[in-house]
């Protein structure tokens, strides 16, 4: 009999990793909560850096599990999880048990809810929408209209939105939501040609391969504008566009600009079932709420409990290649621990 | 009028919705480097003018993308047109033309050419 | 702007305010430049509502004017707080209701400082025992006036002799509110409704029929600012602000200026004629400035006191007009009457403003 892996989430980590472990022999079973797998990657249309479908990435995963044999539970929630000797029951809410010899957590990210940076008006300005939102409109297709119905002619991206802010108690850098700022200021731009745009900043994060091209190109061919300066508050306009205040901080002096349309660009949280999941399990967590490996150098993707392994967004903000090779790396993980080769064994000398 | 013994402040707040667009406009068309700028300052930390003078060519680009053009004319007459600025430039944004076609747009302002 | 949103923030801000047995604490500003407003309030909560509100004898101002221009000390001003404190425990009450937002921002400063330094809290007890032997406690509840007019607004519009419509038109007036950096901008969680859309004076409007009107510069400060006010040289910067306001609500054509603070009233009503006299500018239709209430006055208007008890005509910007737009009666003659019947000296109409 070969040994169990249970998945739980079946976003990109969820279905990657399956494809893999199943690939490596073992009998793989993935609890996903939703009707479809996918998760996130469902609601992006193309993707930074290279501007490729999200679709595309969909099939490549959609095509391993079917080439695999997969176990997958849908619409499943898991009321508890029981550690017996070396292997885990999972217990689900329509009385169903599972064994695992492992389990992977891959429980992803939720997107920062914009209504809670107040001063911004999400919710209360109608113009002002999230890259979410932007992303759904992207999707329907046909002609860009702000929510009032008129075409844009000047659009602001606000950087930064429920990350690096302490008073939403959100310190990291969410990594993804520069590059997104300047890839749907280029999709836009496309879109509304005659359209000024202008995306608001506090440092331009283009450490990835290809970002600083994209940024460049942004700038080059697009002629989208950067102003360093984060904003402070937003307000509506008589007309209910929407009065954004920064500081333009290079020219050192506040600057007051009406656009038709705001964008905040949402960063990344801990989600609700990975908060769910590490309750059940004990798992550790950062305080920023993301799950915390035993060793932030050598021991990622392995949690506290033993035969539990976590990759992907769960862990921390990361973009679609990093969860990919995230994902890959655990799988590595749980092969090596399913054939009784524990990392934890090897020492460190101080 | 009463004699208060103090006068309204003028606001500070750059309003960018009412400032004069027409250079930044012409260097887009004109001089189309003048987007790539990254506002790094290596062209002003390397300036011979800047060194001797408060000309700072990083802000008065800025400047001129926000709008803010009234002292523009006496600002581009301190640069040497030496060339170091595009020389060291990482983004290759053309500096010494940028000098020149903002001259060359004030003409035109003043010509109502644009 | 969609109203369930704010609704939805107001939820997140939603403070204890006390029911009965209130301490009440006066205004520098508010009684010597809306005479009315205390007054009716304390008729409000005792004649109308039926409420215990008690004023010491005793009680001084907060000295907050001389904390913000750096003439009193910290440790002064804890002092004089925690005497305030001691005279309602003396009088048995534990329920303070304040009348100045920027004393309601030093009650709330300090109390939060007691809270995380609790040894200044001591230092502070000492103080107090070695000024006047006497001793306080932190009070229960701590509520800004407008808190508790906020509390009874429905009880009040139960009580309304007029709703806040123009009666030729039937239609709400337009009413701008500025709650004062003071009430919630330091501690959103002290302020109904928080820091960025308060629902204190817009609950009030909302339940008496006005319409709330929010334009881009709602949250800008008057410009009182303090020792920016009282140096005559940085006046300009102070009125820069009220300004600021003045030209954002403009386009709105507001009927009134609703204001939380005294200190925000007074600068909203009396900057309205400085501007008109430096730079020739009035404010609403006709040249004729956009009134400033408060709430007390508005509450005041509301249950059908008479304009002139309520102290209107002490404004710099006079309400006829508002008050013909509410349906409003009142006695031309009796503007300029002392209680007694005597005629009071008339004041003089400003150059720019239509009276």
């Amino acid at each position: 009999m070969s040994k169990k892996v249970v998945v739980i989430g079946g976003g990109i980590t969820g279905m990657e990793a399956s494809v893999q472990l199943s690939a490596l022999g073992y009998s793989v079973t993935v609890l996903e909560k939703e009707s479809q797998l996918g998760g996130h990657l469902n609601d992006w249309t193309v993707l930074f850096p290279n501007l490729r479908k999200g679709k595309e990435i969909v099939s490549f995963l959609e095509h391993g599990l079917e080439l695999q044999e997969v176990n997958i539970i849908y619409n499943s929630k898991i009321n508890e999880i029981k550690k017996i000797n070396k292997h885990y029951e999972i217990l689900l809410d329509n009385q169903k048990s599972i064994i695992a010899d492992a389990i992977l957590v891959a429980t992803g990210f939720d997107l920062f809810d914009a209504h809670r940076k107040e001063e911004f008006g999400y919710g209360i300005y109608e113009n002002v929408i999230t890259s979410y939102d932007l992303e759904k409109i992207f999707a329907k297709g046909g002609e860009i209209k702000t929510p009032s119905g008129i075409k844009p002619k000047r659009i602001g991206f606000i950087h930064c939105v429920g990350s690096r802010d302490e008073k939403v108690n959100n310190h990291y850098c969410s990594n993804v939501c520069c590059v997104t700022g300047v890839k749907q200021a280029m999709e836009l731009k496309t879109l509304i040609p005659d359209a000024e745009i202008f995306n608001f900043y506090m440092d331009m994060r283009m450490f990835d391969t290809h970002f600083e091209e994209l940024y460049l190109e942004s700038q080059k061919k697009y002629g989208i504008n950067f102003i360093r300066g984060r904003l402070s508050e937003a307000n509506e306009a008589i007309d209910k566009r929407i009065v954004i205040k920064v500081e333009d901080t290079l020219t050192s002096r506040p600057l007051k600009m009406t656009v038709d349309m705001m964008v905040l660009l949402v960063g990344m949280e801990p989600s609700k079932g990975t908060k769910e999941i590490a309750n059940l399990l004990n798992l550790k967590l950062r305080e920023s709420g993301f799950l915390k490996p035993e060793d932030d150098h050598t021991m990622s993707n392995v949690s506290n409990m033993q035969g539990v392994f976590f990759a992907g967004t769960c862990s921390g903000p990361m973009s679609i290649k990093y969860t990919f090779t995230d994902a890959r790396a655990a799988v590595t993980k749980i092969n090596c621990y399913l054939k009784e080769y524990e990392l934890q064994n090897r020492i460190i000398l101080n | 009028m009463s004699v208060f013994g103090f006068k309204i402040n003028e606001g500070r707040v750059i309003d960018y919705d009412k400032t004069d667009k027409r250079i930044f406009n012409y260097l887009q068309k004109n001089e189309p480097s003048f987007n790539l700028c990254i506002f790094c300052g290596s062209c002003t930390s390397t300036c011979s003018a800047g060194n001797f003078t408060d000309f700072n060519i990083r802000k008065l680009k800025m400047n001129i993308r926000r709008g803010l053009t009234d002292n523009i004319e006496k600002e581009t007459e301190k640069c040497m047109l030496c060339g170091k600025c595009f020389l060291i430039c990482p983004r290759g944004v053309n500096n010494r033309n940028i000098i020149l076609k903002v001259r060359e747009a004030l003409t035109k302002i003043e010509s109502h050419d644009i | 702007m969609r109203e369930e949103g704010k609704k939805q923030i107001w939820k997140d801000y939603q403070k204890e305010i006390a029911d009965d047995h209130f301490f009440y604490v006066r205004s520098c500003i508010r009684q010597s430049f809306f005479p009315g407003s205390e007054t009716a309030f304390i008729n409000i909560l005792r004649e109308e509502l039926g409420k215990d509100i008690y004023e010491h004898p005793d009680h001084t101002t907060c000295t907050g004017i001389g904390y913000h221009s750096d003439l009193v000390p910290f440790e002064t001003i804890m002092t004089v707080v925690a005497r305030h404190f001691a005279l309602a425990k003396e009088a048995g009450y534990k329920n303070f209701a304040i009348s100045c937002v920027t004393s309601f921002g030093i009650y709330s400063e300090i109390i939060e400082t007691w809270k995380h330094f609790p040894e200044t809290l001591e230092k502070t007890r000492e103080n107090l025992y070695k000024a006047t032997k006497r001793e306080f406690d932190i009070p229960e509840n701590i509520a800004h006036a407008s808190d508790i007019i906020y509390k009874f607004r429905n009880e009040i519009a139960q009580r309304a002799k007029i709703k806040l419509i123009n009666i030729k038109t039937g239609e709400p007036l337009n009413i701008v509110e500025h709650i004062g950096c003071h009430y919630s901008k330091m501690f959103p969680k002290y302020g109904q409704g928080g820091a960025e859309f308060p629902e204190v004076l817009a609950g009030m409007i909302d339940a008496w029929g006005g319409k709330v009107v929010d334009y881009p510069e709602r949250r800008h400060c008057c410009g009182f600012g303090f020792r920016q006010y009282l140096v005559q040289a940085n006046r300009g910067y102070s009125v820069a602000n009220s300004k600021k306001k003045f030209d954002s609500m403009e386009p709105y054509k507001p009927d009134f200026i609703l204001a939380n603070c005294p200190g925000c009233s007074m600068f909203m009503d009396k900057w309205q004629y400085t501007i008109s006299e430096m730079e020739g500018k009035t404010y609403a239709e006709n040249q004729q400035g956009i009134p400033v209430l408060t709430y007390e006055e508005l509450a005041g208007l509301v249950m059908g006191y008479n304009p002139w008890d309520l102290g209107l005509q002490y404004h710099q910007i006079q309400s006829e007009p508002l008050l013909r737009k509410l349906g409003i009666e009142f006695s031309v003659e009796d503007k300029y009457k002392t209680k007694d019947g005597r005629q009071m000296p008339i004041p003089e109409c400003p150059a720019n403003i239509n009276f």
